[in-house]
């Protein structure tokens, strides 16, 4: 049954089917269970699943990870919401320490299946602490794999994937994007669904690939459209997946294109474009017309709202990185 | 607790401990604390043998370990001297179906778990991360940032009750080991909220060694240790942590009182590191020598063997056996040591993800093909 749903909609649609197929699964945070979070992923499950399922915590968010990880050990799969991007640092310390390590350091006898849900990213008129994109603190860390939806159809597989994944996944939703419609087909299994851990071209085209996640692919997307008006091909790459990067259909495309703009909302300076950059130029050097140009948030502390559309991507300032491309 | 009104023993702390065993070696029978719980154990002689065979072999193999830091074979280690009574005491009061949240110190409990004594070496010579298997000997991987175990012991006590597993005698519980440092730890005290709130079976086993590494007590805390438990609704009690009776009575009772769903208990075991906080530090900088020698005469050892010998339950020979025996463990498990291998390099890229990553899968590879390039080349 394909539904015209939001992506919000579609993540509680999955967080709900994982909740039914599996009874180890949980969900925990805060104001998780009557509130329905709020942001109201979680809407409705508590009432159908019980408070043993859909756990409303203590508000503290080490204490929210670090149960988890115990939780996880005595064969629980715990799915932890941070309630904002900006409040996930109390728990870093349980997220980059314990659940990243615990498998490895435990030569593999402990796995810790837990997914921890941070909404993140900017462009809701949010006060500080509210917008920020700190994905690539998590990227940087081994043990621990990234991925971010950008559409509701993606959002409701990807849920479920990184739920039924052994490994500890952070999955970053775009909270800008939660009230955006997309058709979903709820009745799809997850058996032949697009892999998590893979990325994909959302837009075909031949003059210059652009490459984006989460938030941004929208930006990317509608930055294309403007361009064909202008007689340029772009193609669109939604990569999906932050760690493990999936960079052979970026390269593949590069290597057509010969030019590369990578677009993201986290500051730019060693953020997960510096990365893909570097990566492009090792693999598609003889095939680059241009350096590969990032189009990022800048290096200052998310700014006050007002000013927020100055500061994140926009679908002017990705145009202006691929004339500037094809300037070269 | 404050048992007030018990008999706090020699040298016991401003408002007393649980003591059943006195450094003199005299056996208290039971302590009724302030709030009326009473605490007593009941041993066979074989088992106050037994008890006594711990803490000796655990001792050795901690002195065997310190010896093999010093000369090179361990890049560090975290010695337990002077905390056998507590680790032994609340190891043996733990039952199968427990599991134990371990610092990086607890090297008696995981004796007591049936580890073989060598798992921690892999982690100290650095061949590994510890190679025991948490669930089987339901005893968790060594934690070395201080206090984050706590949580996960709560998490994981959650989950008992989750799983029914609460309300009878054959019920599950967990221990959660930490130190007095670790108590300043916020997550601490978030593993203490949860486990109020969600009234969790766990007992918080407090080692309160007076020392965080050079930071002694007073920078931790303003009151007993002990009674920041009221503050979370739950209640705490303070042993004497060199009596292996009294660490042994109230832990039962506590993880007792857990399993039947009474929810959690702070231990505060009082004790005393006799040794550096690991090899890598200088006590003398930070405590002087009166304190410690005052410390010796309330040794968990000699207070047990001079209890066994005006009871008449073991004599020299026994004494003897029981030396013989730990310096033969000892002896065995220095050798053990020496013989492991350095890992192969490879095996860095193992366990990283359980499903693995096509990153490092080509790290690997790279890994390897340039290892293999030197092959023949001198290097």
């Amino acid at each position: 049954m394909v539904e015209k749903i939001t992506l919000g909609k579609a993540l509680n649609h999955g967080l709900r089917r994982s909740l039914e197929s599996d009874s180890k699964v949980v969900i925990m945070g805060e104001d998780v269970g009557k509130l329905g979070g709020v942001f109201r992923i979680t809407d409705g499950l508590q009432k159908d699943f019980g408070e043993d399922r859909v756990i409303d915590t203590p508000l503290a968010e080490a204490g929210i990870v670090g149960t988890a990880v115990g939780l996880a050990i005595r064969g629980y799969r715990p799915v932890c919401e941070i309630q904002f991007d900006g409040f996930v640092f109390p728990a870093y310390n349980q997220i980059v320490a314990q659940v990243a390590k615990m498998y490895f350091r435990s030569l593999g006898n402990v796995r810790l299946p837990i997914v921890i849900r941070i909404p993140y990213g900017g462009g809701i008129g949010a006060v500080e602490h509210h917008s920020e994109s700190p994905e690539a603190y998590f990227a940087h860390t081994p043990g621990l794999k990234v991925v971010t939806c950008s559409n509701p159809a993606d959002a409701y597989v990807m849920i479920q994937q990184a739920i039924a994944s052994d490994d500890p996944i952070v999955f970053f939703e775009p909270k800008r994007r939660y009230w955006e419609k997309g058709d979903v087909d709820l009745d799809a299994g997850l058996a032949g669904a697009y892999p998590l851990h893979a990325s994909r071209v959302v837009r075909e085209g031949s003059d210059a690939t652009v490459i984006a996640y989460g938030p941004m692919v929208r930006v990317a997307l509608d930055a294309a459209a403007a361009a064909e008006e202008d007689g340029r091909s772009l193609e669109v790459i939604d990569l999906r997946t932050l760690s493990p990067l999936d960079l052979g259909p970026v390269y593949d495309s590069v290597r057509r294109t010969g030019r590369a703009v990578v677009v993201h909302e986290a500051p730019g300076n060693l953020g997960m474009g510096s990365e893909i950059a570097a990566r492009i130029t090792e693999e598609c050097f003889y095939s680059l017309e241009a350096p590969v140009l990032r189009v990022t948030g800048y290096d200052t502390p998310y700014p006050a709202a007002r000013v927020e559309e100055e500061y994140l991507p926009d679908l002017d300032r990705v145009l202006d990185a691929v004339d500037r491309s094809f300037g070269w | 607790m404050a048992n007030d009104e018990s008999q706090p023993g020699l040298d016991a702390p401003a408002g007393g401990f649980v003591q059943l065993l006195t450094p003199d070696g005299e056996r208290v029978d039971s302590v009724t604390t302030a709030e009326g719980v009473t605490y007593s154990v009941d041993f066979t002689d074989d088992e106050y043998r037994e008890l006594y065979k711990d803490l000796v072999t655990v001792r050795r193999l901690d002195a065997e370990a310190t010896a093999l830091q010093r000369q090179g074979e361990l890049g560090i280690w975290a010695s337990l001297l002077g905390q056998e009574a507590a680790q032994v005491g609340s190891g043996r009061a733990l039952r199968p179906q427990d599991m134990a949240f371990p610092t990086y110190r607890e090297h008696g409990v995981l004796y007591t778990r049936g580890i073989d004594p060598i798992m921690p070496f892999g982690l100290f010579r650095g061949v590994d991360q510890g190679g025991w298997d948490p669930n089987e000997f339901k005893f968790n991987t060594y934690t070395i940032v201080i206090g984050s175990q706590t949580l996960h012991a709560t998490g994981y006590a959650m989950g008992i009750t989750m799983d029914g597993k609460t309300g009878s005698p054959e019920g599950e519980a967990v221990i959660a080991y930490f130190g007095d440092g670790a108590t300043s730890q916020g997550e601490v005290n978030e593993s203490f909220v949860w486990s109020g709130v969600f009234n969790a079976p766990i007992v918080f086993f407090c080692q309160n060694n007076q020392y965080a590494i050079s930071e002694p007590l007073e920078r931790q805390t303003r009151i007993p240790l002990y009674r920041r438990a009221a503050g979370y609704g739950f209640p705490g009690v303070r042993i004497d942590g060199n009596d292996v009776l009294a660490t042994f009575a109230v832990t039962r009772a506590a993880l007792d009182n857990a399993r039947n769903g009474q929810g959690p208990t702070l231990i505060e075991a009082y004790t005393y590191r006799m040794g550096a906080h690991t090899s890598s530090d200088d006590p003398t900088r930070y405590r002087i020598a009166s304190e410690v020698e005052s410390w010796k005469a309330k040794d968990p050892i000699s207070r047990l063997k001079a209890f066994l010998t005006k009871q008449q339950l073991a004599d020299d020979t026994f004494f003897g056996e029981v030396d013989e025996s730990a310096r033969k463990l000892a002896l065995d498990l220095r050798e053990r040591v020496l013989a492991m291998p350095d890992p192969q390099p490879v095996t860095m890229f193992d366990n990283v993800y359980p499903n693995g990553s096509p990153e490092v899968d080509a790290q690997r590879q790279q890994f390897a093909d340039y290892q293999a390039s030197f092959e023949g080349s001198g290097h």
